[in-house]
């Protein structure tokens, strides 16, 4: 089933990661199998990086103290090999690491293919996020024991989306939930409920452009496919709208870049989505009780209907 | 804007339903009317507190307040009642009902009306897909806009829609009608089995077997009639749409029917 959140403030900064977790706990029955948030905090000139060693699952065998050791020291081996001055490391969980970084060219995506590549060689490493403002945690549980496990609670910013995951089609593991980042493009992100049919086809397609998957779940493609053209010049939106055409299948899915979220509907509207809007905020989720769990009053909320795109700046 | 304190929902060691299972006996009475806040309480309580006002202190008149979008809300009532909703529903509400009057003054979710057997449900606000699916009979008037599929299966009652409809509304409708009065979207009618969909504004495209119907002194008396019990106003024109009867042949007959005729 699994159930999809989003919330974009556009009135400042909020403690989004407390109002995320209120939402997607809210929303527990529709998966409890994995929580995961991207969440914007202040855009900066550094880089946040977000990556794990082993997965929750991994087996605790003699030797995994040791090996997470030797894969984080290779970690950051690797990123002053590749010039970048790190400010802050910090171990979020047994197995979940965030970075603060400067490289000498921070712009390009072909810095972040870079290092994503180089990481990701290290044995059981898997980078979730690099980004200006983007910050992805994902874990096993419900939002309360994940948002407790890395402290989001006092996590501020501007815009968040977040997904609970009933696993259908693919593992149970970190891997498996949402949301995704779009390798290797900085600050793009996606949560999705739904099945792609044609998954295989874009997957050879964006592989053949250069572009791996962490995961073997259909929801991944739409972050990379997404990123890829807004890459080739094409707006948040009008890239939401090609997907209409391209991607086949039942869907619903929120994406987000560091200063904007959208949300697309496929031509069946097969999966729910409840929006509200006002001038401060627009929330959204695959049900109305997870908007209630932030907005104490009464308010007007509705459905999008089938293939409709609607994105909104903060 | 406010955010709440505390998670108001509890759940099981499956967190899946809240365990207790004895009405919270919250309601105020006063002159055969009851009130209750459903804020602080689960959908469980909500309806065993709504069964204790109907079934056991044998009250007609409930209000329910700050129902909060909870999810099964005011389902299975079978008692001819007035309830009122103050605030908006979830899922799967007041599904399964035989009788009652129901106001709404908010937005119901996915589902609402399921299976309807009668009684009249008014919702002020907007409704989810798959409003009044399998309904079988009484009035539904949502005065918003409703999702998709509204009227799926629909055996018998009268939906009608203030706003504009989803795609597929009237997804295989067996009987009964759908009164749109905003447009609707793609695939209206389709493979549908019989009935009659109405539509003020404009139509996408039609489903298979959906045919345009020739209009007739009995539509105009239902329509009008419908439009001042529910205090509408003076009811725009309307397109009619019905069954091509192409993709299927059944007849119209219940099987209890059938053995009369045969």
């Amino acid at each position: 089933m699994c159930g999809i959140a989003g919330l974009i403030y556009r009135d400042g900064t909020h403690e989004i990661g407390r109002d995320l977790t209120r939402m997607l706990q809210s929303m527990k029955h529709r998966g409890p199998d994995s929580t995961g948030y991207a969440l914007y905090g202040p855009r900066g000139h550094r880089i946040v990086m977000r990556y794990t060693l082993a997965d929750a699952n991994t087996p605790r065998d003699f030797e995994f103290p040791d090996r997470l050791r030797r894969h984080q020291a290779q970690v950051v081996d690797r990123l002053r090999g590749l010039g970048a001055t790190i400010h802050d490391v910090e171990a979020e969980t047994e197995y979940a690491y965030r970075a603060v970084l400067e490289l000498p060219s921070q712009n390009g995506t072909g810095a972040l293919k870079a290092i994503a590549d180089r990481l990701e060689d290290i044995p059981d490493c898997e980078v979730l996020s690099l980004g200006h403002s983007l910050e992805i945690v994902k874990d096993l549980g419900d939002a309360e024991s994940v948002s407790h496990q890395y402290e989001l609670g006092g996590f501020t910013g501007t815009h968040a989306i977040g997904h609970v995951r009933m696993a259908t089609e693919s593992d149970v593991d970190i891997s498996g939930a949402h949301p995704y980042w779009a390798y290797p493009f900085s600050d793009v992100a996606v949560v999705h409920n739904g099945q792609l049919t044609n998954y295989f086809h874009w997957k050879r397609r964006l592989e053949r452009s250069g572009h791996r998957f962490q995961s073997e779940c259909d929801s991944e493609i739409i972050a990379v496919y997404l990123a890829e053209k807004m890459s080739d010049g094409a707006s948040l939106e009008d890239a939401m709208h090609e997907s209409l055409e391209e991607l086949d299948g039942v869907f619903t899915y929120i994406a987000v870049t560091d200063d904007a979220l959208g949300v697309a509907k496929d031509e069946m509207a097969a999966k729910p989505l409840v929006l509200y809007e006002s001038d401060e905020v627009v929330a959204l989720a695959s049900e109305e009780i997870a908007i209630r769990a932030v907005l104490d009053r009464e308010i007007e909320t509705y459905d999008p209907y089938e293939s409709e795109v609607l994105v909104w700046q903060r | 804007m406010a955010a709440v304190g505390e998670r108001r929902i509890t759940y099981d060691a499956r967190g899946l339903a809240e365990p207790h299972a004895e009405a919270p006996r919250v309601a105020t009475v006063e002159g055969g009317r009851a009130t209750f806040d459903a804020h602080p309480l689960t959908t469980r309580q909500i309806n065993l507190e709504l069964r204790r006002l109907l079934y056991e202190e044998g009250i007609t008149d409930v209000t329910v307040q700050n129902p909060g979008a909870k999810h099964s809300i005011g389902v299975g009532i079978l008692t001819r009642c007035r309830l009122r909703f103050e605030g908006s529903l979830g899922y799967f509400g007041l599904g399964l009902i035989d009788g009652p009057e129901i106001t709404v003054t908010g937005r119901v979710g996915w589902s609402a009306c399921e299976n309807m057997m009668s009684g009249v449900v008014v919702v002020e606000s907007n409704a989810g897909s798959l409003t009044g699916a399998a309904m079988r009979g009484g009035d539904l008037v949502v005065k918003g806009r409703v999702g998709a599929r509204t009227g799926i299966d629909q055996k018998g009652g009268t939906i009608i829609v203030g706003g504009d409809a989803g795609s597929m509304t009237g997804f295989m409708l067996q009987r009964g009608r759908l009164i749109i009065c905003g447009d609707a979207g793609p695939g209206l009618g389709d493979s549908m089995y019989d009935g009659t969909i109405y539509v003020a504004g404009k139509v996408k495209s039609l489903g298979i077997d959906c045919i345009p119907g020739e209009w007739t002194d009995a539509d105009t008396e239902l329509v009008e009639r419908k439009f001042s019990i529910y205090g509408l106003g003076s009811p725009p024109e309307f397109q009619k749409f019905v069954c091509g009867k192409k993709l299927y042949n059944y007849d119209n007959l219940e099987p209890a029917e059938r053995k009369l005729v045969l």
